[in-house]
């Protein structure tokens, strides 16, 4: 990690070496710590060996949904039409905060990343879209790519190469949506940031209808080390016993926990050592009552679920939910967890784009009845028409939203049914008639 | 973002002021410098209409929110309807649709950080800036109060946002020094 704590011995530090060291900012600070070197090389070598490469390190991507790097390059083929990639800097899961501060550290990290992702999808110009409210991270990363025009990295022949790469940051302007890669395409081209139906996908017709990749900010910045170092060096990074889960992941932490930030380490690492001795386990005197272990979009998990997990993807599953985007929220003995759901599933009717209905009508029935459960007016039945609504919210609509806002409510009243039925229980309009429970007109 | 059927029934975007804001004269903002600017934008895209997004920052940085008569400025330069502006603008939570308090505050209070106490946080702005409610501007026109969805700080609760400044770990306590020290 780096900052705002010094690196853990436990930890991995590839990505976030550099982390809280403001001279790796700067152009000569970067070159310094060996920068650039990866795409002076990559430029000079051929897509197909480059996406080979890539291919067999195992990179999956590091945005959430952790599809194969390799692959997804390679459907971008030498066919002469105009290519684009787009970077992913659109970081706005709850509980994710990685992207943010390889912005702010390394942004030549990132345009390295970048410029060497572009050529290796045949494309000549790549957009870096970050979220409008990074305001620090788009001033580093807009200076990053001023300083490598300048020094002729970038531009109509990048490093002497003879090769045109262009890379351009775009800004959005507050929307959750965006963050996922269709509607952050139709936002980068000036509309709406609905998503669009799939197919066709974005290495079919993406951008401006060409052919397109989309990666986010920390697979782009991993594959620099990849080339410079090999594939066989990135695979020596995850559990002997999973090939399916390679090299080393930025975990960001937060929530009710002793020492919240990020912390970089080889896939597989054992999560209850993660959240004792790395973050420092629960404030004093409290207890980890659950944790959401990769981002808000995946299944809750009990004390008891984290501790016995792996981070990887395949030992997320096994516990029960997903490695998702690698953000770690933390919920103590404290926390209601009626109140803390309610709150995220808020946060998804807010971000809804509303064009699909289970979505747009899901969210927003969901956090109502979230809401009357939390202000003690919930009644018997509203659990059950809450599994319900998350029943038609999922694999129903373009994009996975409104599955990201059934998940806490699904795994939440499996896991924490008591705290619901409590709340309930408050309920003093509630009357019992004969056979069944009902609530009163009030 | 819907505005439409929102379930939360909190003020989510600031609402608008009272009296009328629509006869105010509209001086272009795209000339001089800033039509060599957005020349420049232009040249990155195939299209005119992908540097909607980064003219309608400019238009709001130059004016604070984005005005009807700077959509029509806009509108005519990129070769786009009004209409569809409005409909693009009222997407991104982060276009003022009207004008805003001369410190636009955004306090996070999604999930990570309401359980860091970041609600107690928004209670702070809401008493010391004298703004009576979420949304709503204080009367000596300075202030402007939001919730925001997830900053992405999450473990720097609770993060805040004034105008394009990010502050980190906000307190109720440090909220009074934060305020006076604003110009």
């Amino acid at each position: 990690m780096g900052y705002p704590h010094p690196s853990h011995p436990r930890e991995t530090p590839v990505l976030s070496k550099y982390f809280g060291d403001a001279e790796a900012r700067t152009l000569a600070g970067w070159r310094a710590r060996g920068g650039y070197e990866a795409l002076e090389k990559a430029l000079l070598t051929d897509p197909q060996e480059l996406q080979a490469v890539v291919k067999e390190s195992g990179l999956r991507g590091r945005g959430g949904a952790g599809f194969p790097t390799g692959m997804k390059w390679s459907f971008m083929k030498p066919d002469g039409k105009t290519h684009y990639l787009a970077c992913n800097a659109d970081e706005s899961e709850p509980g994710t905060f990685k992207d943010r501060e390889i912005m702010r550290w390394t942004p030549h990290g990132l345009v390295e990343g970048v410029a060497l992702a572009a050529h290796t999808i045949y494309a000549e110009t790549a957009y870096i879209y970050i979220r409008g409210e990074f305001t620090e991270p788009f001033a580093r990363v807009t200076r990053a790519i001023d300083e490598a025009y300048a020094a002729g990295l970038l531009g109509a022949n990048a490093m002497g190469s003879g090769k045109r790469v262009d890379v351009h940051v775009h800004r959005g302007a507050g929307a959750y949506i965006c963050g996922e890669e269709t509607a952050l395409m139709n936002s980068l081209e000036g509309r709406r940031g609905n998503p669009r139906i799939k197919p066709p996908f974005p290495a079919v017709a993406g951008l401006f209808g060409k052919p397109t990749t989309i990666n986010n900010v920390e697979t782009l910045t991993a594959v620099p080390y990849i080339i410079k170092h090999g594939a066989e060096w990135y695979k020596q990074f995850g559990r002997a016993d999973n090939p399916k889960s390679i090299g080393t992941k930025l975990f960001s932490v937060c929530g009710n926990i002793s020492r919240p930030g990020n912390y970089e380490v080889a896939l597989g690492f054992p999560f209850k050592e993660f959240l004792y001795d790395l973050c420092g386990g629960p404030l004093p005197d409290r207890e980890i009552k659950a944790v959401i272990p990769g981002g808000s979009s995946v299944p809750i998990l009990t004390r008891e679920e984290a501790e016995g997990a792996l981070m990887d993807y395949e030992g997320m599953v096994a516990a029960g939910t997903m490695l998702g985007s690698g953000g770690v929220i933390v919920f103590d003995d404290r926390q209601d967890m009626v109140r803390q759901i309610a709150r995220l599933t808020r946060f998804y009717a807010h971000e809804s784009c509303a064009q699909c209905t289970q979505c747009r009508e899901g969210t927003a029935w969901t956090t109502r009845i979230l809401e009357r459960i939390r202000d003690g007016e919930g009644t018997a039945e509203d659990l059950d028409t809450l599994l319900a609504i998350a029943d038609n919210m999922s694999g129903k609509t373009i994009c996975v939203l409104s599955d990201s806002c059934a998940t806490p409510v699904v795994s939440g009243i499996k896991k924490f049914r008591h705290e619901f039925e409590a709340k309930i229980a408050q309920n003093k309009a509630m009357v019992t008639v004969p056979g069944a429970l009902r609530a009163s007109a009030a | 973002m819907s505005h439409g059927p929102s379930a939360s029934g909190g003020a989510l975007v600031a609402a608008p002021p009272h009296g009328q804001h629509h006869d105010e004269p509209h001086e272009p903002v795209f000339v001089g410098a800033a039509r060599t600017e957005l020349a420049a934008i232009l040249s990155r895209y195939p299209t005119k209409q992908a540097a909607l997004l980064p003219a309608l920052w400019m238009l709001q940085d130059a004016r604070g929110w984005v005005s009807d008569k700077g959509i029509e400025e806009v509108a005519h330069l990129l070769e786009i309807t009004p209409a569809y502006i409005k409909g693009v603008v009222s997407f991104y939570t982060m276009y003022h649709q009207h004008p805003v308090g001369r410190h636009f505050i955004q306090v996070c209070t999604t999930t990570p950080c309401n359980v860091c106490g970041a609600e107690d946080v928004v209670k702070s702005f809401l008493e010391h800036t004298g703004c009576d409610d979420l949304g709503l501007t204080s009367p000596d026109g300075k202030y402007t109060v939001i919730e925001v969805e997830c900053l992405g700080a999450c473990g720097f609760a609770t993060p805040v946002m004034i105008n394009n400044d990010f502050l980190e770990s906000v307190t109720p306590e440090s909220v009074p020094r934060i305020l006076s020290e604003l110009p």
